[in-house]
């Protein structure tokens, strides 16, 4: 999983590396900041000329600098390379994204995509920060000290031998008990905002029903709950500190009482210059070991972020691309033969079964059936959103899947029943189906859309900012444009799947008009709820419960087909306009 | 919501104020202890220069038995000392543990309980993500104030405080010279804590102006699919993506330098307090002390080595929580703002309740649930009187506006007869739902008056008002629990059967024994898991269940297609039966057996009848009902 992470720091390789040496040096510096200190000490001790004192001085200040360079270099370099690493795995994650298919989308939900790029991408970069800095910096302070600890300190040294695996143990201990409460607590943290989300959402049903009271004690429960755990687990942690200070209390107890006894029998060679490094010496090793048992922590909470990157990353598409693709398609003809269909290989029902249909190049289909009867798994499969499970599905002559799946798809345009538009001006939206369209292309189509009417009323016409997710249109006006959308690609199979449900039966019964003249040669495939908007066509497939109930033309439908006749009457007694 | 404001003085005085309230005995006692233990750990300093006074005193003697029986005493203190501050330092640290959990929980529930009594004015005017950002993002900063920021401070003041005294106790020369570089110190951390400040925000922006683009794609990625937009997209994402990168390496270059700066500004100040000190020392300086010792020692100078560490260190740690603090503050604002909006008010004095009503038609109120209702009226002398409660709605001259200066309904009459079906039919913003609004008082009316039962419902308790009118609205929101859970929503003491039948009566039964654990299905995330036609079937069986003699159904049958529509409508029939309902629908088909039907535009009434009288009409609802006109 990591390496799987890992693979996208490519260019920042170079900075991470550097920030690597960088630390490494520091730490070096620091290390021996300390030991050079002493001599200071033991040079104004010894009484040496106040040019030697200087001399020492000097050299320190000089190390201040050279750490201070390493330091603030370090600092721009890891910031550099975890902000680059973080814009890579962002890069990555969507270029993958754009390579799943439709079962890969419906797997993920669009805003647990939306949450691994932006905050586990976050939690990734400062972890990754926090490791090139600290991860390697702290076990060399820690491995520096002791060294240094023991070159300077001698006997002296052995406070450590004590106090180091008792802290070490210690805040390993507490890190390894409290973890999992803290994840434990997290998700019943998320939980509860999800709950707190769902009552603000749901407050006129709150109000409504007067749930009010019932809704704060409910909440009371929840919020009481996670206190309790909450301050189990900080409690655990609050540990740390009286742990840390033990630690360094008695290495100081220590250090100074048998010091002084060393110094004043002059035995192990040791000065008060010693005694003083070795206190920060301590402290320093102290502080090391803290810092790891914190590393730990945030490693094991960032696994999580690293885990659902990964999990993305990692997404394979089922789709696969033919050896040798065919680059054209001949016609705009359908042929379903024996095609079975579901959704994923574990679900039990078939979504579709036993489909065998023929469809001519440039004829108009209706589809009509109620809700869940698969009409739209149906039409999925001829663009390849879906490969079928038994069965296969021919275009132009050919099976879906041996077409380059760009030539397929730009053949067969395709207007979804949740059609979306994207920020941006109208004539930019348009655009998504021919880049290179020209304004009189895009007015032609928005012609045939029956969209060209309420986008000339409009002030700024084609230029029209449309917001996110095309809110400041009506859902009848986006439905126009997003079909004149996929009017520009020129398919040869154009697919409406429920895309004029929001538009006038007039508007609906012009655009139908306008498809039948100025796109004769292209197979239309109309998927409606409305009766009216299938009537004309020159077949109807009746759907049923993934299956073809019955196909024919208006008139022999309504004669033969119980579903299709139920379907007529309820809308013809019960009022030409739908939702 | 990123722009950092100058936090507000009050805040902070307000934060501590309830912190005091919440734990009157406890807060003190920790800071106490923090403040305590953090001077005494100033102390082993004195003890420090002791002991190398000792070394230095019979060191050129060698004997080790005299100096221990000096050094003996001073470890003894010192060792005492450090018992009571480690004590000190793990009873501080589990309080506050408790206390800030605990504080937490509560400016939670306060958030939480004060927001349920918010009008729903409120959330229509205020987005889900940002109430909600008040309480993760909100309440999360204000843990850090509380668990760390404060005991921070505190602890580094109170070092600070420590060892600036020990420190003049020893030498005030050696004092100013730390003092003057700490200044600088000081002066470089604000100049780079400010640049960092100035490109944190830009990175916020840059990762929102991200995350909006990513929702967009994600949103839109079927369409970028069908369209193989998907090389343009990525082209569009390296851009935002770039410059999020270039923000982020920014403010974190800034952010990080801040410690090796400050850590080695500190350690050219020791090399300096060391070489003044061994200047002082060598060249016999006089020393001026609040000790008035004027003898300059080896001991002073190793000691102010360590003081100038603890000096810098503790600074350091100060100017590190000071960015915490303000976002603390800033996140405090919020809260306080969220737990200061003033509360729906409530000046009704009539209530439902319970009712016996015998054969002569008097009505008395019982404890027991009867079935029967009435509303219990006191009036202005002291009787009460009881008014049956049967559904009887009428409307006269109302007007209203949300935003002021922006009229939404101008003078709506109607009258609904108990057991009427009313519908409401017109375009998108024609004022429809706000009329469902003001009959449950979600919205108090400009002009005009309302009246249920015949009392005005200014009158009536909005608790008891709401209970006695069932609602079932185009967003269903659902309940993460059992199926079951969510119908016996309606009415909390429902028993099984009740609910079931509730179900039963709306037509939703026969789906949800089809449903893998039947009633005891969990529905998660707002019934992600099911079709939006069965959550509004289970909507529907929620008001059911509650039995209220008014109902209000605004586009409740919306997502169910028309062929189990027709399916649904018996159960919907046999649930309007006997009551009053108002329905509000796009599909003709749902309100034509409506008994009156209100055609409304731009806030008026413009056409009203049955579906009869309104075809013969050829008016609007003719125009609409052929579908020569387009509703949206």
């Amino acid at each position: 999983m990591i390496k799987r992470l890992l693979k996208s720091v490519r260019e920042y390789k170079t900075p991470t590396i550097w920030t690597l040496i960088l630390i490494l040096m520091e730490a070096v510096i620091e290390t021996f900041i300390p030991f050079i200190t002493a001599r200071l000490v033991n040079n104004i001790q010894a009484q040496v000329a106040i040019a030697e004192v200087i001399k020492t001085g000097v050299l320190l200040i000089i190390m201040a600098v050279l750490s201070l360079l390493c330091g603030g270099g370090a600092a721009f370099t890891s910031a550099h390379a975890s902000a680059g690493f973080a814009k890579n795995l962002r890069h990555d994650m969507f270029q993958k994204i754009q390579t799943f298919d439709f079962e890969n989308i419906d797997k993920f939900s669009s805003s647990s995509l939306v949450t691994r790029m932006t905050t586990d991408v976050t939690n990734v970069q400062m972890s990754f920060m926090m490791i090139t800095r600290i991860a390697l910096r702290s076990p060399l302070m820690l491995i520096f000290s002791i060294i240094m600890a023991y070159i300077m300190g001698g006997i002296l040294a052995s406070a450590f031998v004590i106090a180091i695996p008792v802290l070490g143990i210690g805040l390993f201990k507490i890190a390894q008990k409290a973890m999992p409460a803290f994840r434990r607590v997290f998700k019943k943290y998320d939980r509860m905002n999800e709950s707190i989300e769902e009552n603000v959402r749901a407050m006129r049903v709150v109000k409504g029903f007067s749930r009010e009271e019932y809704e704060k004690e409910k909440f009371g429960v929840a919020a009481q709950d996670i206190c309790t755990d909450f301050t189990k687990a900080e409690r655990l942690v609050a540990l740390n500190m009286p742990l840390m200070q033990l630690c360094v209390n008695f290495n100081s107890v220590f250090i100074l009482y048998i010091g002084s006894k060393l110094v004043i029998n002059r035995m192990g060679g040791i000065g008060i210059g010693q005694i003083s490094a070795m206190l920060t010496y301590g402290m320093q090793i102290l502080m090391s070991l803290m810092m790891l048992s914190m590393i730990y922590v945030m490693l094991t909470m960032s696994a999580e972020s690293a885990k659902r990157i990964s999990e993305v990353l990692e997404e394979t598409p089922s789709l696969s691309e033919p050896n040798n693709p065919i680059t054209s398609v001949a016609d705009g003809s359908v042929e379903f033969k024996d095609v079975s269909f579901k959704y994923s290989k574990n679900a039990k029902l078939f979504a579709l079964s036993d489909i065998n249909l023929k469809i001519a190049s440039g004829m108009t289909i209706g589809i009509i059936g109620g809700t869940g009867s698969s009409k739209s798994s149906l039409v999925q499969l001829i663009p390849r959103l879906y490969d079928t499970t038994e069965g296969s599905v021919l275009v132009g002559g050919k099976d879906v899947r041996e077409y380059d799946i760009e030539t397929l798809r730009n053949a067969v345009s395709m207007v979804l029943q949740k059609n979306l538009l994207f920020s941006g001006t109208i004539k930019e939206n348009l655009k998504w189906g021919n880049e290179n369209a020209t304004d009189e292309e895009i007015k032609e189509a928005c012609k045939i859309a029956a969209a060209d009417e309420f986008v000339e009323q409009f002030p700024d016409k084609y230029e029209t900012k449309i917001e996110q997710g095309g809110t400041n249109v009506s859902g009848g006006q986006r439905q126009r444009l997003c079909i004149a959308r996929a009017l520009l690609k020129k398919p040869k199979i154009l697919i409406l799947d429920d895309s004029t449900s929001a538009v006038d039966t007039k508007t609906d019964a012009k655009i139908r008009k306008g498809l039948k003249e100025y796109l004769p040669e292209t197979t239309k495939i109309i998927i409606a709820q409305r009766v009216a908007s299938v009537e004309d066509a020159d077949m109807i497939i009746v759907m049923d419960n993934g299956r073809i109930s019955e196909t024919g033309t208006h008139q022999q439908l309504i004669e033969s087909s119980e579903i299709y006749r139920e379907i007529y009457e309820q809308q013809t007694s019960g009022g030409g306009s739908d939702e | 919501m990123n722009n950092r404001r100058k936090p507000n003085p009050h805040t902070i005085k307000r934060v501590i104020k309830t912190l005091f309230s919440f734990y009157p005995v406890l807060f003190p006692i920790t800071i106490a202890f923090i403040l305590i233990s953090s001077a005494a750990a100033a102390v082993p300093d004195i003890f420090i220069k002791k002991v190398i006074a000792i070394i230095e005193k019979w060191g050129e003697t060698g004997n080790w038995s005299g100096a221990k029986t000096e050094l003996v005493p001073a470890m003894i203190t010192l060792v005492t000392i450090y018992v009571v501050a480690l004590i000190m330092v793990y009873v501080y640290n589990q309080l506050m543990a408790v206390i800030t959990q605990g504080f937490l929980a509560k400016m939670r529930q306060k958030m939480f309980d004060g927001m349920q009594n918010l009008p729903i004015r409120y959330f229509d005017t205020h987005k889900t993500g940002d109430i909600m950002s008040t309480y993760t993002n909100d309440i999360d900063t204000l843990r850090q104030l509380i668990s760390q920021a404060i005991p921070s401070l505190l602890r580094a003041g109170a070092v600070v405080v420590c060892v600036f005294g020990v420190m003049l106790y020893y030498s005030i020369w050696m004092t100013l010279i730390l003092l003057v570089g700490v200044l600088f110190m000081m002066f470089v951390s604000k100049k780079a804590g400010s640049g960092s400040a100035k490109y944190f925000i830009k990175q916020q922006k840059s990762l929102g102006r991200a995350e909006g683009f990513i929702q967009e794609m994600m949103n839109g990625q079927k369409i970028i699919k069908v369209f193989c937009h998907e090389n343009q997209a990525e082209h569009e994402f390296d851009e935002i993506n770039e410059k999020l990168r270039d923000d982020s390496s920014r403010a974190h270059a800034y952010a990080n330098s801040l410690g090796p700066i400050i850590m080695n500004i500190g350690n050219v100040l020791y090399v300096i307090m060391a070489v003044m000190g061994g200047l002082f020392y060598l060249l016999g300086i006089r020393n001026i002390a609040l000790s008035f010792n004027p003898v300059f020692s080896l001991a002073i100078a190793v000691t102010f080595l360590n003081m100038t560490k603890q000096f810098t260190g503790n600074l350091n740690q100060c100017s590190q929580q000071i960015n915490a603090i303000v976002m603390a503050l800033a996140g405090a604002e919020r809260v306080f703002a969220l737990m200061d909006e003033l509360p729906e008010t409530d000046d009704g004095y009539v209530t439902l309740v319970n009712a016996v009503i015998d054969d002569k038609g008097n009505i008395t109120e019982t404890d027991k649930r009867t079935g029967v209702w009435a509303w219990k009226h006191p009036h202005g002398d002291g009787t009460l009187t009881y008014t049956r409660l049967s559904g009887e709605v009428t409307l006269n001259g109302v007007d209203f506006e949300y935003e002021e200066g922006k009229p939404v309904l101008h003078d709506i009459t109607l009258y609904a007869k108990t057991g009427q079906k009313v519908a409401f039919v017109g375009a998108t913003g024609a004022g429809k739902t706000t009329i469902t609004n003001l009959l449950n008082r979600f919205y108090d009316i400009a002009d005009g008056k309302i009246r249920y039962d015949g009392i005005n419902i200014n009158k009536i308790k909005k608790s008891d008002l709401r209970r006695s009118l069932g609602i079932v609205l185009q967003d269903t929101n659902l309940f993460t629990g059992t199926v079951m859970d969510n119908i016996r929503y309606g009415k909390l003491d429902a028993t099984d059967e009740e609910c079931i039948n509730a179900a039963k009566l709306v037509g939703a039964d026969d789906f949800i024994t089809r449903l893998p654990s039947g009633y005891e299905t969990v529905i998660a995330n707002n019934g992600a898991n099911i079709s939006q036609g069965q959550r509004q079937l289970i909507a529907i069986a929620r008001a059911a269940v509650a039995d209220p003699p008014v109902m209000i159904l605004d586009e409740a049958t919306s997502s169910i297609d028309t062929r189990t529509e027709a399916i649904v409508q018996k159960g919907m029939d046999s649930l309007m039966k006997g009551r009053t309902v108002f329905v509000i629908a796009h599909r003709l088909s749902t309100v034509k057996n409506s008994d009156v039907i209100m055609v409304m535009e731009q806030g008026r009434i413009i056409e009203r009848g049955n579906h009869e009288e309104l075809i013969a009409k050829k008016g609007k609802y003719y125009q609409l009902y052929t579908g020569a006109f387009e509703l949206e």
